[in-house]
């Protein structure tokens, strides 16, 4: 198969975590568009195109104006809503003069965007990511800004953990994930990957975590919602204790979190977490844990991140070398088909370039 | 700016909706994504020997791969509607887009459309988009006679009691004061129609207090306070006189006559294509929406894309200062 790019638009993507948008302008490049991002005096995130109507001067170089964003060039002023409110030396206001309003959520700690068609914009689509707000779960999280690969790398790297074992040996790779059978099912709108591997040594990151002796059984539950999250139900527990029961009470549990954005088509913003219920209050905890995941190139997402980029780099230089598949991509190959499944009703090619624009201009 | 977008198409079936307004279902060779209310479909036509390119509001979304326009034949016109009215199902067409310049904001607590005429196009297709959407709307439709509410039937049976007519000879007039008082606060209206009641609508809402960017309305730059009619245009600098016909905008006929001039919208909004008006022995019906009532009162400029006089001619000026 040709590796497929493409992205729907009709989804909530994450744009920024909610602490980052204030009372400044945030320039952000988000399916493809440049945004601007900003937060209105009433608390809520407003979201424009990041070009003006009249020469396209990016917003976001310009001011903000109690809610509405003035051009830094000629002082056009549009409002939250993309309407022209001011045009210089002129005592009216051209009609037909607005930039493309995109409608924003903020949820989970995130704000999500809206880049197709805003009358279908639900904020009840807002994808399940409730482990990043909500307790017990304890996490601080970061996010890749315009990490060099296509978003759907990011989704194969997640829903296959087999990869754990040679990018992550050491922390928690183990020869057990490629030697535990998986099992994939799939609704309309999610694919799960669920993997028990019963009574084998704890990798070290477990066994530290864990802090008790002795064999256990860990599990790797990995929850894709399309067309952008990926929630990995993941932990160990002594074994034989009755977790794959149901009884998880002798054992730590996370989930690793991932909101993937496409920025370019070869480009996109991972904004990630990994959230535990154990030890909540213990900060020095939440802060070593984050830079397990991220820490100046040591981490595990830095690992990831090299292997993500080098990949697409890869794919630039021979764009006709085709992708073989392996069993373990299963979880991978539902995600795409669910992922080209919301294209195809949009009217859109999944093996196509991303759209330079909609119809809304 | 130029559309760039060219792609053919076919004229699949045409209907008379009333003596003068045409529906025209048209068939794209590639169907595109849905268009967003208020979009328009360019269209390449023939005024006589010349190639031109008109622009029509689409009815709805398209989403069943059809771009429907209704086009009413104007006696005024420069030739395109009576290009449109003379075509046959099947013919081969050229088209652009669609685009929008009217795009419906969603999310608003409460929206009024109010239509006069033809004009009811795009808000035709803002109707069903926020009938789907479940929004609270009303959708005011006044046309001359009841004969000329082309699409009030197939509208009514789709929105129900959220549309009502208005038609003169029935004494109807749309009470524009109390429709924007009725409102909903933050909610927006849109306005399409002749002339007249554009003006009525941007002082019923100037009046009312609400921002001015919550009133929306597209332009056609056709129709004025006055009948269209021939009239001579003077400039002294430049030692010409200008014959616009009926048939021809200003700009066209000072552009035709070799007069260099700039000009982007061709709708009466950019405020590019104005000249220096000199003296008038005529009335200038200004048509424009970049001008404010103020300066159209003062009479100092007009926008030569859409403006024009009767009763007489007009004496100007031009940016040229090369002679």
């Amino acid at each position: 198969m040709t590796d497929p790019k493409g992205f729907p638009l009709n989804a909530w993507y994450a744009a920024a975590w909610g602490h980052e948008i204030g009372r400044a302008l945030t320039p952000r490049r988000i399916c493809d568009k440049d945004v601007v991002l900003y937060r209105r005096t009433d608390g809520a995130v407003a979201a424009l195109e990041d070009a003006c109507w009249h020469r396209l001067l990016p917003l976001s170089l310009g001011h903000l104006k109690g809610d509405q964003v003035m051009c830094g060039y000629h002082g056009l002023v549009f409002d939250a809503s993309g309407r022209c409110t001011f045009m210089p030396a002129q005592e009216t206001i051209n009609p037909s003069a607005c930039v493309r309003a995109f409608p924003a959520v903020e949820r989970y700690r995130l704000v999500w965007l809206w880049m197709g068609d805003p009358a279908l914009a639900d904020p009840d689509l807002v994808p399940d990511f409730h482990w990043n707000s909500d307790a017990p779960w304890v996490g601080e999280g970061g996010t890749f800004y315009s990490l060099k690969c296509n978003y759907r790398l990011v989704i194969d790297n997640l829903m296959d953990l087999t990869h754990e074992t040679y990018v992550h040996a050491g922390s928690i790779g183990d020869d057990a994930i490629t030697r535990s059978p998986f099992e994939v099912t799939h609704t309309d709108r999610c694919v799960t990957v669920e993997r028990w591997m019963e009574n084998i040594e704890p990798p070290p990151f477990w066994a530290r975590n864990l802090g008790r002796p002795g064999h256990v059984d860990r599990w790797q539950i990995i929850r894709f919602e399309a067309p952008n999250v990926v929630a990995g139900d993941v932990g160990v527990a002594l074994a034989g204790t009755g977790a794959r029961q149901g009884d998880r009470s002798e054992g730590v549990n996370g989930f690793f979190l991932a909101a993937i954005t496409p920025e370019t088509a070869t480009s996109c913003h991972y904004f990630w977490n990994f959230v535990r219920n154990w030890r909540p209050d213990d900060e020095e905890l939440t802060k070593s844990l984050t830079l397990a995941h991220v820490n100046d190139g040591k981490g595990v997402y830095d690992q990831d991140h090299d292997v993500l980029e080098a990949q697409q780099r890869a794919i630039d230089r021979q764009p006709r070398q085709p992708f073989y598949n392996l069993n373990i991509d299963a979880g991978a190959l539902w995600a795409h088909r669910l992922i080209d499944g919301m294209m195809a009703k949009e009217g859109r090619d999944p093996k196509a370039a991303p759209p330079v624009g909609i119809a809304a201009e | 700016m130029a559309a760039t977008d060219w792609q053919p198409a076919r004229l699949r079936a045409a209907r008379a909706l009333t003596p003068d307004i045409r529906l025209l279902e048209i068939e794209p060779a590639t169907p595109g994504a849905p268009a967003p209310p208020g979009s328009h479909l360019g269209v390449a036509v023939m005024i006589g020997e010349r190639p031109d390119t008109r622009s029509y509001s689409l009815l709805d979304s398209g989403a069943d791969g059809l771009y429907r326009i209704a086009v009413k034949r104007l006696p005024d016109s420069r030739g395109g509607s009576a290009y449109m009215h003379g075509l046959e199902p099947g013919a081969r067409l050229s088209i652009s887009g669609p685009r929008n310049h009217f795009g419906l904001t969603p999310g608003r607590p409460g929206y009024l459309l109010v239509a006069g005429g033809i004009g009811i196009t795009p808000l035709h297709a803002m109707a069903l988009a926020l009938h789907q959407a479940g929004a609270r709307f009303r959708l005011l439709y006044a046309a001359r006679t009841r004969r000329d509410l082309a699409l009030a039937d197939g509208l009514r049976a789709r929105i129900g009691d959220r549309l009502e007519t208005f038609t003169d000879d029935e004494g109807g007039r749309i009470d524009l004061a109390a429709a924007v008082a009725d409102l909903a606060p933050g909610g927006e209206a849109y306005l399409c129609g002749p002339y007249g009641m554009m003006e009525a609508g941007r002082r019923a809402w100037a009046e009312s207090g609400r921002p001015a960017q919550g009133l929306r309305f597209e332009t056609f730059g056709t129709g004025g306070r006055h009948a269209t009619e021939a009239f001579t245009v003077r400039i002294p600098r430049l030692s010409r006189e200008i014959v616009v016909p009926r048939h021809q905008t200003m700009l066209e006929a000072l552009e035709a006559a070799g007069i260099a001039m700039i000009h982007d919208c061709r709708r009466g909004e950019c405020g590019l294509c104005t000249v220096k008006i000199l003296d008038a022995d005529g009335t200038v019906d200004h048509r424009d929406v970049f001008f404010s009532e103020a300066q159209k009162a003062a009479n100092a400029q007009l926008c030569t894309c859409v403006s024009r006089v009767v009763g007489g001619g007009i004496t100007i000026d031009t940016a040229d200062r090369a002679g």
